[in-house]
């Protein structure tokens, strides 16, 4: 199980870098989605799968059983996911505004701060 | 703003419960499936789809507080949970507890700062993501 | 982010990580009595160590000198007096523990710091620490007041008391400190304070260059102390030089050693000016002349001493601790004193003997016999005491006649007789001439010399010609400037208010006193010595030692000097022709390494960034594939499990979907198509967390799934569509294909490497075993984010705050565009 998603999580890096490699700027955005899902498959990936169980401690029981999920990559992703969302919204800003001043979206034209000639 | 009959009427519908859910959600995840994170996202697609379906003048009316000031307010509630360690000479954010025990001497309810903290995360995270999807549906 | 960088620390350093969490619940809010939260965060008292007299006294220091500018403000007449009350209680409690230090008996303090690295906040006061406490309340005392006078109605008057206190306090813990950690904190605090006060006349362009070399030479050792200081802890299996020391580990013989030494001595010798770093310190006399008196002379440049002193008897003693020492301690001794005749400046006469003197200091500590140790305690004394005094005298005659040019003085005497007979006394202590107690010291230099087990006689001469140029330069600072008939400049000096001449006469005084009745220095400096030594050693000073070789050593040094003076001209005519001749200007190489930086930072800047975003990301991601391919491929960690696909079919559904639109998300060309594929693989990744046990993740995800679509529905409307056609060069899309099918499966790789390994569960256990018990709470999941990690969590919410602040920012606030253009007329005049 855990070998068929690591090789789920390479394909979807895969696919990430090569959009994070376009000029389009939406298309790094695209990859950004991909790379941070991939990230969050991943975290839970190394601390093992287990099916189903989520880690509640039950009623009337004062430790958390044996056999259920490990909590701990749980909460790293939870709050992974959220920051994740917060940066695709941040860049997706950043591309609009970018478009509404520059006029393009090609990462290659965008060269205000680093003009051509100065290199 | 989405002119669809379907999706205004169970919008309309839907707004009010998905709250209630979010804060039950919110207020059980200490022991359940649940907590500040997951809460707050729940209400946050609420007022989106919500405001998708009407238009984003008539979330700000039902929101009453600017989404800046849910976002401070939760950060603040957040930092100054923090502070109840203090006094007794702990670390920063150790958390504190009253506990309820009821007559079998048995933990019945327990009030802690994490609480506090969970409801901060809960305003913070709906606060960003209004002032999100509100900055972006004002371009329109 | 945050949680990214959570994430190796919580897989990786697990059994450390327990005493690190930002909280671990407490019972019922009754927790032990109060304390004032900001010293209870910071550092808990150990029960067994209750006492805080030196924490309390380096407080102190630090409290006076952030009050120092608003004092100035409220009494601009006496703030010195007050600020002085600081450093001179901190001097009479010291004094207090002579007694006890006296008696083999250190006293020592410590607080935890960072438990979980075992850092402390630990001082520890024997003999060496005291004699430079001493000096540094004592001489700081006199410099406040001092400063004061001399910075009568300067507009910054409360701000270079504030630098120097600071100093004062930064120089104290250092001295203090026993803590390998702490020791290296105050050794930088003492870096950057003293980068103000030489920058202090910030208005000044040699100003600012002074004090940014002093920095950086000081800051680039200060680099390799860390890292020395970490190492040594390493070898020697303590945290604490105190503690080092005690276990007597073999560090000499340690596969170590070399690494140690080199990066301990590189901080010892920028810290101490020794050649070739000596270059900074005569540059650093663009400070005002009190910092020269106080860091020049007495502290800050002896730090470097001192931590040789330190760690000599751990270090100490090899074949290369001896030569290295001795001889580069000799050749800064030697051209310290050469300059020292070359130069008029009043100030770099005396920064030129002070180099003489950290030289001759590190000669000592290099040849380490008994008497070079005695030497060393009893020079390091009177080097403070004259050289004090001198600058301060220097500052007196700069105040008083408007100069420190000595070819523009001369018969001062008359109009400035306190401060001519203070420097006279200070500068025969220079000379070494009886009865002062510069004369007890070079007897015991030459004794030392005499007494080494290696064969030094190259470096006796050296010393001798070194100690011979100080009776030249002490001719050029009293003689030269005092006695004669009055200049120009003389004519109009006057003689400064008592807090000017308070502080030469003290030391002065001090230096003769001493020189007289010796013995009372004994126990003290027998205690320095036995800390230099690592164990006892007495010491018996007697001005009068009989007719020892030393004593005859020490005629030929007079008749020596007396002759530097008198052919001065020659001397010096010769002195610059040897420089021309060799060339060798540290000054002027130093600015020719930071040009060449300065080059390779822009030429690397220009071959890196060329302004194009594909290629940045290239050059990371070949970075990332390189570098994590190699180490999986020494680290021999590429394991191929056997893959058995028999009732996997859940997983490899949902395996499939992610890849599905994942090649989905590369492929679509309409809005539509794309956010369908992205919803593919969310949705797919939301119902692999739901399937294994983590449904609070998935339902986060649905949700984030949810509002993603619902943005991205709402930009891209307002957006182009993506170009029809492939959006890069064939030869581009080959190769960037191979890089992207490259990381992927190296990141298939790692993971399967990690898989392969045994988990570590000690962390999710103690989250599983303290959840409810500690915490109340049965989602484990929610109390790690709320309570156990909960400061993370704070960070993290900070980060989806600012993120939305962001994106805020980004929409609404935009430069208003001018509606119309500005009318000319009366208006824009006024403004121009």
């Amino acid at each position: 199980m855990e070998t068929i998603m690591a090789f789920a999580v390479g394909g979807m890096v895969a696919g990430a870098v090569y959009l994070f490699l376009s000029r389009q700027l939406l298309r790094v955005l695209f990859g950004v989605i991909l790379l941070s899902n991939a990230v969050n498959v991943a975290i839970l990936l190394v601390g093992r799968l287990t099916p189903g169980q989520a880690p509640l401690i039950g009623q009337g029981q004062e430790v958390l059983g044996q056999g259920l999920a490990n909590p701990l990559p749980q909460a790293l992703i939870l709050t992974a996911i959220v920051i994740g969302f917060g940066l695709l919204s941040f860049v997706l800003a950043l591309v609009y505004r970018g478009y509404q001043e520059l006029g393009t979206l090609d990462s290659s034209q965008m060269r205000t701060a680093e003009p051509e000639d100065a290199v | 703003m989405m002119d669809s009959l379907i999706l205004r009427t169970a919008t309309r519908l839907l707004l009010a419960l998905m709250i209630l859910f979010s804060i039950f959600i919110l207020w059980r995840g200490h022991n359940e499936p649940g907590g500040g994170f997951v809460g707050g996202l729940i209400c946050a697609v609420a007022f989106a789809l919500h405001a998708l379906a009407f238009g984003v003048k008539e979330m700000k009316r039902l929101l009453v507080l600017d989404p800046r000031s849910l976002l401070g307010g939760g950060l603040l509630l957040g930092i100054l949970s923090g502070f109840f360690a203090g006094p007794g000479g702990d670390p920063f954010m150790t958390a504190r507890w009253i506990i309820f025990k009821d007559a079998t001497g048995a933990k019945a309810l327990a009030l802690g700062t994490p609480v506090l903290f969970d409801i901060g995360v809960y305003l913070v995270v709906v606060g960003a993501l209004l002032a999100m999807v509100q900055a972006l549906m004002e371009e329109d | 982010m945050f949680s990214w960088t959570g994430f190796p620390v919580a897989f990786s350093g697990i059994e450390g990580q327990l005493g690190t969490f930002s909280s671990l619940t407490g019972p019922v809010l009754v927790d032990g009595g109060f304390s004032v939260p900001i010293l209870a965060w910071t550092c808990n008292p150990k029960r067994e160590s209750p006492a805080a007299a030196m924490l309390t006294a380096i407080g102190i220091i630090f409290l006076a000198a952030a009050l120092a500018p608003t004092l100035n403000r409220l009494f601009p007449s006496f703030a010195h007096w007050l600020l002085a009350l600081a450093p001179a209680g901190g001097f009479v409690w010291f004094a207090g523990q002579l007694a006890t230090v006296v008696g083999g008996q250190p006293v020592a303090e410590s607080w935890k710091w960072v438990p979980a690295l075992g850092v402390e906040l630990a001082f520890r006061l024997d003999g060496l620490s005291l004699l430079f406490a001493l000096l540094i309340t004592g001489i700081g005392t006199l410099i406040v007041l001092y400063s004061g006078g001399y910075l009568r109605g300067h507009r910054h008057e409360g701000r270079f008391m504030l630098f120097i206190m600071a100093f004062m306090g930064a120089m104290l813990g250092l001295v203090l400190a026993d803590d390998i950690i702490s020791l290296f904190v105050f050794w930088e605090l003492t870096s950057v304070t003293s980068f103000l006060l030489i920058g202090f006349n910030h208005a000044d362009a040699r100003s600012r260059r002074s004090a940014l070399q002093a920095l950086l030479v000081t800051g680039g050792g200060g680099m390799a102390l860390l890292t020395g200081l970490i190492l040594l802890g390493t070898a020697g299996g303590a945290g604490s030089l105190s503690a080092i020391a005690a276990k007597g580990v073999d560090l000499t013989g340690h596969g170590l050693y070399l690494p140690i030494l080199i990066l301990l001595l590189l901080a010892a010798f920028t810290k101490s000016a020794q050649v070739p770093f000596h270059f900074w310190l005569p540059n650093a006399m663009d400070a005002p002349t009190p910092v020269s008196a106080y860091l020049h002379s007495a502290t800050m440049v002896k730090a470097g001493i001192y931590l040789l002193a330190r760690l000599s008897p751990m270090l100490g003693g090899t074949d290369i601790w001896f030569w290295t020492l001795t001889g580069f301690g000799a050749l800064t001794a030697f051209w310290g004193g050469a300059m020292a005749l070359r130069a008029t400046d009043l100030k770099k006469i005396l920064a030129y003997t002070t180099l003489m003197a950290l030289g001759t200091l590190t000669m000592l500590v290099g040849l380490g016999t008994d008497y070079a140790i005695r030497g060393f305690a009893a020079f390091l004394l009177a080097h403070s005491l004259y050289k004090g005094a001198l600058f301060m005298g220097a500052g007196s005659v700069d105040h008083g006649s408007g100069t420190r040019e000595v070819r523009e003085l001369s018969g001062l005497f008359r109009a400035m007789p306190l401060t001519g007979v203070f420097i006279a006394l200070a500068a025969l202590s220079m000379s070494g001439l009886p009865p002062f107690l510069g004369f007890i010291g070079k007897e015991l230099i030459y004794e030392g010399l005499l007494t080494a087990d290696r064969p030094v006689l190259p470096v006796l001469v050296v010393s001798i010609l070194a100690n011979a140029t100080m009776l030249g330069a002490a001719g050029l600072v009293f003689v030269k400037p005092f006695l004669g008939a009055p200049s120009k400049a003389a004519a109009h000096a006057h003689e400064g208010g008592l807090t000017l001449w308070l502080g030469p006469a003290l030391l002065a005084s001090l230096g003769l006193l001493l020189g007289l009745y010796p013995s009372i220095l004994d126990g003290l400096l027998g205690q320095v010595a036995a800390s230099v030594r690592g164990e006892p050693l007495a010491v018996e000073l007697h001005l009068w030692h009989g007719l020892t070789p030393a004593l005859g050593l020490s005629a030929i040094t007079v008749a020596l000097g007396i002759g530097f003076y008198l052919a001065l001209r020659p001397l010096t005519a010769g002195l610059a022709g040897l420089q021309r001749f060799t060339r060798f200007d540290a000054d002027k190489g130093w600015d020719h390494i930071l040009n060449g930086l300065d080059a390779l930072a822009r030429a690397v800047t220009g071959q890196l960034q060329g302004g194009v975003m594909t290629r940045y990301m290239a050059i990371i991601f070949t970075a990332m594939l390189l570098l994590l391919g190699a180490t999986l491929w020494f680290r021999q960690a590429l394991v191929l499990p056997a893959v058995d696909l028999h009732g996997q079919w859940v997983g490899l559904l949902l395996g499939i979907m992610m890849l599905v639109g994942t090649a989905g998300a590369m492929r679509a060309r309409s809005r539509l198509g794309i956010i369908t594929a992205l919803s593919v693989n969310g949705l797919s990744v939301a119902m692999f967390f739901i399937t294994y046990g983590a449904p609070d993740v998935g339902i986060t995800q649905l949700m984030v799934e949810t509002l993603t679509a619902i943005i991205l529905v709402l930009v891209l409307a307002h957006l182009p569509a993506l170009p029809k056609g492939p959006d890069r060069k064939p030869q581009a899309a080959f190769l960037h294909g191979i890089l992207a099918l490259g990381l992927g499966g190296v990141v298939t790789a790692i993971l399967l490497a990690i898989i392969a390994l045994p988990l570590p569960m000690t962390l999710s256990q103690f989250f599983g075993d303290t959840s409810y018990l500690e915490a109340y709470g049965r989602n484990v999941v929610n109390v790690i984010l709320v309570d156990f990690r909960g400061f993370d969590t704070l960070g993290e919410i900070t980060v989806v705050a600012s993120a939305g602040l962001g994106v805020l920012a980004l929409l609404k606030a935009r430069y208003a565009k001018p509606k119309a253009k500005p009318q000319p007329g009366p208006q824009t005049g006024e403004v121009a």
